[in-house]
């Protein structure tokens, strides 16, 4: 008989049933397992639900590959013809990726490709993005979103909410940006919604959340994963309570992180804060991106104790505490993140040092500090 | 046909209300002895008026005029909301409260140095509009003149990263020891890509306002970088 180590299915609403059932497959032999997989997509279809993907149990080669992804992220586009600072940015990190040898796996996007949502900004990013060697996953910030409720993103990119599995790690995809209705009741246009929740200290606008339904399909995808299952999540905003006020901030970041307490080996990538930012809530290890646009500066309340800070961006110097980077995925599951800012040293912020609290392999403090 | 029942009598929008019905009232009372007459009022903007079948007689029909002329310079002015809808959008520091200087103690023995309820009030709203124009500004790429619609927030959220407190300091880049009216002027130049400001143009006036105001309570550390 083939053990099978592990089943990474799609979801059904059936989770507890499922879950038994899924774990009732580990000592099938493939043909079973076929036999199986089939009947439970047979039951999932009768009982109506709606799949998000064909239905397809893939049976994964051992976790334990390790691979490397890069990430891009927060480039802010406008047109050309009004601003080409952060084109030229954005371009300085396509070349960077296209440079990297290995290439990586793929590439995430993390969201905020345009500035104001506009269709040909969209279109620019797009276009870039295309000259990108390594495959493209992309993420949705709310930059992209509220101009049109996501609907040329869409149209460009596909699904704003996506699971896929790679090497044996179960990557998932959030749309995380999704706020109450503030705009309805005071009558504003599409441009004036997109330039309330453009302004990141703009405190007319609602904050960030996933929201129930897609928790629910959150829940869903996960239901086939064991606990011991590698699991990585794209966010744009952090899927924690780190300062309102910028919307450095989900409302239902306790719920998304109770669906994702189970799992050992869990880490959490979002764009959306522009800077070097660590965590680690129980199991869930939590790191940022940086942006190609501008860096934020901190928050003035709120930071992770196991953030290390990068040194405060220079002005004088231009993309200072900008850039992009890469993670590395390990065979257990766990990453290194790698910060490259353009114009200084990388900053490596390695699984060792989530692992183990911050006691071990804590990157350099920073000199030149934010107050 | 020469309106000679017309009587015209100007009002400034600032006024609140309530004050302004009552000089309304007083401003009518005396000029229109014997029978009702037709009265226009007009505002300080040189445009709005309102008619009146007659004059009003009481606080509360001096409200109701006064607060129909501001709903209709409102209307011809919807900018002219900008504080109530910059202070809608942004945090801005509280000023300080200078209640203290009201307390009782030597000013009792001096009446002529003391401070009123009505000079907090006038601190607070002079100084609180100068804040609030600068936030204003500092949110927009258009104001500052950028020809990039770049704005300050979009590095400096709530004026974060600004250390006002820090000038004068020396900057090797400009070669010179500055102010911050001179780092502002940096920043407008090159991420902003807009025209530097006079020194004394209101928009600086209005940002250093802004800068100094959310920085309030940190203490001065000039030279520090």
């Amino acid at each position: 008989m083939t053990k099978i180590p592990k089943i990474q299915g799609i979801e059904t609403q059936y989770m507890a049933g499922r879950e038994r059932l899924m774990r009732s497959l580990e000592n099938l032999d493939r043909r079973v397992f076929l036999r199986v997989s089939a009947a439970v997509a047979a039951a999932a279809a009768t009982r109506g639900v709606a799949l998000a993907h064909s239905y397809q149990p893939v049976m994964v080669a051992d976790a334990g590959t390790p691979f490397r992804f890069a990430y891009i992220s927060d480039s802010h586009l406008y047109e050309k013809k009004l601003n080409d600072r952060f084109i030229r940015s954005l371009l300085r990190a396509v070349d960077d990726v296209n440079a990297m040898d290995p290439q990586p796996d793929f590439v995430l996007y993390g969201g905020d490709l345009a500035q104001l949502g506009q269709p040909a900004e969209l279109d620019l990013g797009a276009q870039i993005l295309r000259s990108l060697k390594a495959p493209l996953r992309m993420m949705v910030g709310e930059h992209d979103w509220y101009l049109d409720l996501g609907a040329k993103w869409r149209a460009l990119f596909g699904k704003d909410i996506y699971s896929f599995d790679h090497k044996g790690v179960h990557f998932v995809v959030l749309n995380s940006v999704v706020e109450e209705d503030f705009w309805s009741a005071r009558g504003l246009t599409p441009m004036q919604r997109m330039q309330t929740v453009a302004g990141l200290d703009n405190r007319s606008q609602s904050n960030f959340q996933v929201g129930a339904p897609q928790r629910a399909w959150l829940e869903q995808d996960l239901a086939p994963l064991a606990n011991d299952a590698p699991v990585i999540v794209f966010s744009h905003s952090p899927l924690y309570h780190l300062y309102q006020g910028w919307n450095f901030w989900t409302i239902d970041a306790p719920e998304v992180q109770r669906i994702l307490a189970r799992f050992a080996r869990v880490t959490v990538v979002h764009g959306h804060t522009h800077q070097l930012l660590t965590n680690r809530i129980g199991n869930i290890h939590f790191h940022g991106l940086l942006s190609t646009a501008w860096p934020w500066p901190y928050a003035p309340q709120g930071l992770p104790e196991l953030t290390i800070q990068m040194n405060r961006p220079n002005p004088f110097n231009p993309q200072d505490g900008c850039g992009d980077g890469h993670v590395d995925v390990h065979a257990d599951g766990l990453v290194d993140k790698v910060y490259d800012l353009w114009n200084r040293d990388s900053i490596v912020v390695p699984r060792e040092y989530l692992a183990s609290n911050g006691l071990q392999s804590r990157p350099k403090a920073a000199n030149v500090a934010s107050y | 046909m020469k309106p000679t029942a017309m009587r015209r009598n100007r009002f400034f929008p600032v006024i609140s209300g309530a004050v302004l019905g009552a000089v309304l009232v007083l401003g009518c009372a005396g000029k229109t002895e014997g029978e009702p007459r037709e009265v226009s009022v007009e505002l300080c903007d040189g445009e709005t008026t309102l008619a009146l079948a007659k004059r009003p007689e009481t606080r509360a029909e001096g409200q109701v005029a006064a607060d129909a002329m501001m709903a209709s310079w409102r209307k011809k002015n919807p900018a002219g909301d900008w504080e109530q809808d910059v202070r809608s959008r942004h945090w801005l520091a509280p000023m300080h409260d200078n209640s203290d200087v009201l307390a009782a103690g030597q000013r009792d023995e001096h009446p002529g140095r003391f401070f009123s309820e009505r000079d907090l009030l006038v601190w607070k709203r002079e100084t609180e509009t100068l804040v609030a124009a600068g936030a204003r500004i500092f949110h927009s790429g258009d104001e500052l003149g950028s020809t990039i619609a770049v704005s300050c927030d979009m590095c400096h959220p709530d004026a974060a990263n600004t250390h006002p407190e820090t000038y004068p300091k020396y900057q090797t880049q400009i070669g010179k020891s500055v102010l911050l009216r001179d780092m502002i002027n940096w920043c407008l130049q090159h991420p902003v890509r807009a025209e530097p400001l006079a020194e004394n143009d209101p928009r600086m006036r209005a940002l250093e306002a802004y800068l100094y105001a959310q920085r309030s309570g940190t203490p001065l550390a000039y030279g520090k970088h």
